[in-house]
């Protein structure tokens, strides 16, 4: 029998809101040891280089709207230089043995770590996440990928025994602004573990940690030109997908983009790994510890102020559990705090840019006026920068836009399903695969509907767990190939096994 | 009776023989006498959801049960022996060629028979993750992928190509050789008396140059694995459903080196990996 919604014999605890006056005391995170110059030149050959456009671009806190340095931006002529520079260091890089690529990787990672507050306030600085994740997720995560890689790049040939191994080449690689340091670390650790020499574009918009990154690699004495940084606009992106020298493209970012890159790309003879957009179902069943699946929800959709390809944005609830659920779901997003990201108790910092306030903010609208329910708990926003509130919808339906589109911010949409069946139809009911959420106490049920969800990653009562020995990456129009583990690393090798890239 | 009993070449579409919807004929080069079906953009269509409902079946089954299905497809090739030479005779082999085709093509079903049930412990793998979580990597198929068959070789030009993305649990729809169709299409028969599940392998025949691109704009086929050399256009055209596409273009005697031949490569492109996430707790 259906759960009614109440259970029984057990009462939910009253509303602990103490009339507002315990709140918190400010508690933010220090920035004077993280020194932003005034302007930042490209990274190319092992040396910082003035652009050869001219050209400098401005790149923001997005909590406050102030600028916070002026960034490089590279034309076609810079990367010409960069992808020159890349093809000049690859024969020394992939005819260096694994073992001391390994050491050079070693030495990224310590340095990482040692450096990993001035990282994790960089990063809050110019992407607007709150220090909290940038200092437990995304800076730890990203010397993980270079000590995890460092320790595959002298054993490639036991991942793939008995075959001839070889690095692609030069590969250019384009990253979003969601994770600007840690994606920066997936791409190039594996590249290099494998023999690659790297040319990468950061986000316009989230250039500075890939830059200091730079600083890192000069530290760790990485030769010259195995890494080389080229920052500017998705004009620079199309001058290195499109680039004659580039032997490789990895992409990450929107699968419209994405798409793009795979026409440019088409019957070059470049190899291709794209890692492009998702609207994960998050499913809920009446059998699920309902409390933790209310923390493991918000973290899905949560998480990076739900700037996370990955986010569980398609929340699906069983039917008997629906009202109880949305009610604890509800009464947990008044609870999230808002704010400075700066300050280590903010759970949701800023907004990334203004273009992603309006995408988000046209796709709420859109939200109302196809005839969803929205909820917002009452939460007080700061001004300057760019902000949005956690938000609900309920009583939505398959075809509405919120449902349909990646939204790429704090929106959850919640529907409900009866059976099994209906989750997994209702789940795969998307043209994007890249992950999934089930949260229920069945095991058998687990690896039922786990097999079923067309998704590369499947959260079970879990959700937005990330590690370099974990492969990422999706299904279907969330793209192809994989980051991390071993899968990941063989988009970075060729084996010569007589296949064409498309 | 001095007159023989000529055979009607038609398509091998979800379990059955059609003609095609469109009424066309064409008679392959020096076979002038053979009309065979030349199917049309709407055949293509056709065969697409046929391949989608023998992908639910053929996925569906057990990897041990697929690789016996192969395994059968062997001995079926092997027992039709006869005929098939005929096949590949009137595709302008010569006894010989044709005699060692065969034995590739045998060799090379029973490889993939025994891969089947391999494949997910050889790309899958189990992960050390930081922190109290159970987390293992599977492989399961991409769907319904288009083969075209590398003109070089009519048996093996198909096979070769349709038998990895099998191994993988994929679907496949594959344009069999345009210019030598008549073993291509016989291998329809093969699979009708091999238990493979309807719609699991779909043949086509026609003209490459009318077909190549439908393959490639569709937007229910997932992959494709093309005979030949690289072709921006088909590429591209792939771009719309971010189709996985790979190009197979080997010079004439590889096609005949069954080494060459035996690539788990050329199955890991139509797998997708993916990965799961448990706690651990008491």
């Amino acid at each position: 029998m259906a759960n009614t919604g109440k259970r029984k014999g057990r009462r939910e605890r009253p509303d602990l809101t103490f009339g507002g006056v315990w709140d918190y005391a400010p508690a933010p995170e220090s920035t004077d040891h993280v020194d932003v110059a005034e302007r930042y030149g490209l990274f190319v050959g092992g040396a910082w280089a003035r652009p050869r456009s001219g050209k400098y671009f401005a790149t923001m806190n997005p909590a406050n709207g102030r600028k916070l340095s002026d960034v490089a931006y590279a034309g076609g002529k810079d990367v010409d230089a960069a992808v020159a520079a890349a093809k000049k260091a690859l024969p020394g890089w992939s005819r260096l043995s694994g073992d001391d690529r390994a050491r050079y990787l070693y030495r990224v990672a310590r340095v990482l770590q040692e450096r990993a507050r001035e990282f994790a306030v960089l990063e809050t600085l110019d992407n607007g996440k709150p220090i909290k994740e940038t200092r437990d997720v995304d800076v730890p995560l990203a010397a993980q990928h270079f000590f995890y890689h460092a320790g595959w790049a002298d054993k490639l040939d036991m991942l793939f025994p008995g075959q001839d191994v070889q690095p692609v080449g030069v590969v250019g690689q384009v990253i979003p602004w969601n994770f600007p340091l840690l994606m920066a670390a997936w791409k190039i650790a594996p590249a290099l573990a494998a023999g690659n020499t790297v040319v990468i574009k950061p986000a316009e918009t989230s250039p500075l940690t890939a830059l200091r990154l730079c600083e890192v690699f000069m530290q760790a004495g990485l030769p010259a030109g195995v890494v080389n940084v080229v920052t500017g606009d998705g004009k620079t992106g199309r001058s290195l997908v499109t680039h004659p020298g580039v032997d490789k493209v990895a992409f990450t970012g929107s699968t419209e983009v994405g798409k793009e890159i795979q026409r440019a790309v088409a019957g070059r003879g470049v190899d291709l790994t794209l890692e492009l957009g998702g609207k994960a179902a998050h499913l809920v069943f009446e059998d699920a510890a309902l409390d933790q699946a209310v923390e493991g929800v918000v973290r899905g959709i949560f998480f990076n102020q739900g700037h996370v390809c990955c986010a569980g944005s398609r929340l699906l609830v069983q039917e008997g559990v629906h009202d109880v659920f949305v009610r604890k779901l509800k009464r947990r997003m008044g609870r999230i705090r808002v704010g400075d990201p700066l300050d280590k108790n903010t759970d949701m910092g800023a907004i990334h840019s203004r273009e992603q306030l309006q995408r988000i903010r046209e796709l709420v609208d859109a939200g109302v006026q196809e005839g969803a329910t929205l909820y917002q708990p009452e939460c007080e926003l700061p001004r300057g920068g760019y902000w949005f509130a956690p938000t609900l919808f309920t009583g939505v339906s398959q075809t509405q836009r919120i449902v349909r589109e990646e939204i790429f911010g704090p929106v959850l949409s919640v529907s409900t399903f009866r059976t099994p069946e209906e989750a997994v139809a209702k789940a795969n009911d998307t043209s994007y695969g890249l992950s999934a959420g089930i949260w229920t106490d069945k095991g058998a049920r687990i690896l039922w509907m786990a097999a079923r969800m067309r998704a590369g990653v499947v959260w079970n009562n879990t959700f937005n767990r990330f590690d370099a020995a974990s492969p990422f990456g999706g299904f279907q129009e969330s793209g192809f190939g994989r980051e991390g583990g071993r899968q990941g690393l063989r988009a970075y090798v060729r084996l010569g096994a007589g296949l064409l890239p498309g | 009776m001095s007159v023989s009993v000529r055979k009607t070449y038609k398509l091998y579409v979800g379990g059955k023989f059609p003609r095609s919807e469109s009424g066309r004929v064409y008679q392959p080069a020096g076979n002038t006498a053979m009309n065979v079906a030349r199917a049309s953009r709407k055949d293509l269509r056709d065969a697409v959801p046929a391949a989608r409902k023998g992908l639910a079946t053929w996925s569906g089954s057990a990897a041990y049960l697929r690789g016996q299905i192969l395994y059968r497809l062997a001995e079926m090739l092997e027992s039709r022996r006869d005929a098939m030479l005929q096949e590949l005779r009137l595709g302008g082999a010569t006894p010989a060629a044709a005699k060692r085709e065969l034995e590739t093509a045998i060799d090379l079903t029973v490889w993939y028979a025994g891969l089947c049930d391999k494949v997910e412990s050889l790309l899958g793998s189990q992960n050390a993750v930081q922190g109290p979580f159970f987390n293992f990597t599977t492989v399961e198929p991409t769907g319904v992928i288009g083969v075209l068959a590398a003109p070089e070789s009519p048996l093996v030009g198909t096979l070769a190509l349709a038998l990895p993305v099998l191994a993988g649990g994929n679907a496949v729809v594959a344009l069999v050789s345009e210019a030598a169709p008549f073993a291509g299409l016989a291998l329809g028969e093969v699979c009708a008396s091999s238990d493979v599940p309807a719609g699991a392998i779909n043949l086509l025949s026609g003209r490459r140059d009318e077909l190549a691109l439908q393959f490639a704009e569709h937007r229910d086929i997932d992959g494709l694995l093309i005979g030949g050399a690289p072709d921006a256009a088909l590429s591209a055209a792939a771009a719309d459903n971010v189709k996985r596409v790979r190009y197979c273009d080997l010079p004439r005697a590889a096609w005949g080196r069954v080494e060459q031949l035996r690539q788990l490569a050329w199955v890991e492109p139509f797998v997708e990996a993916k990965t799961l996430w448990h706690p651990v707790a008491p």
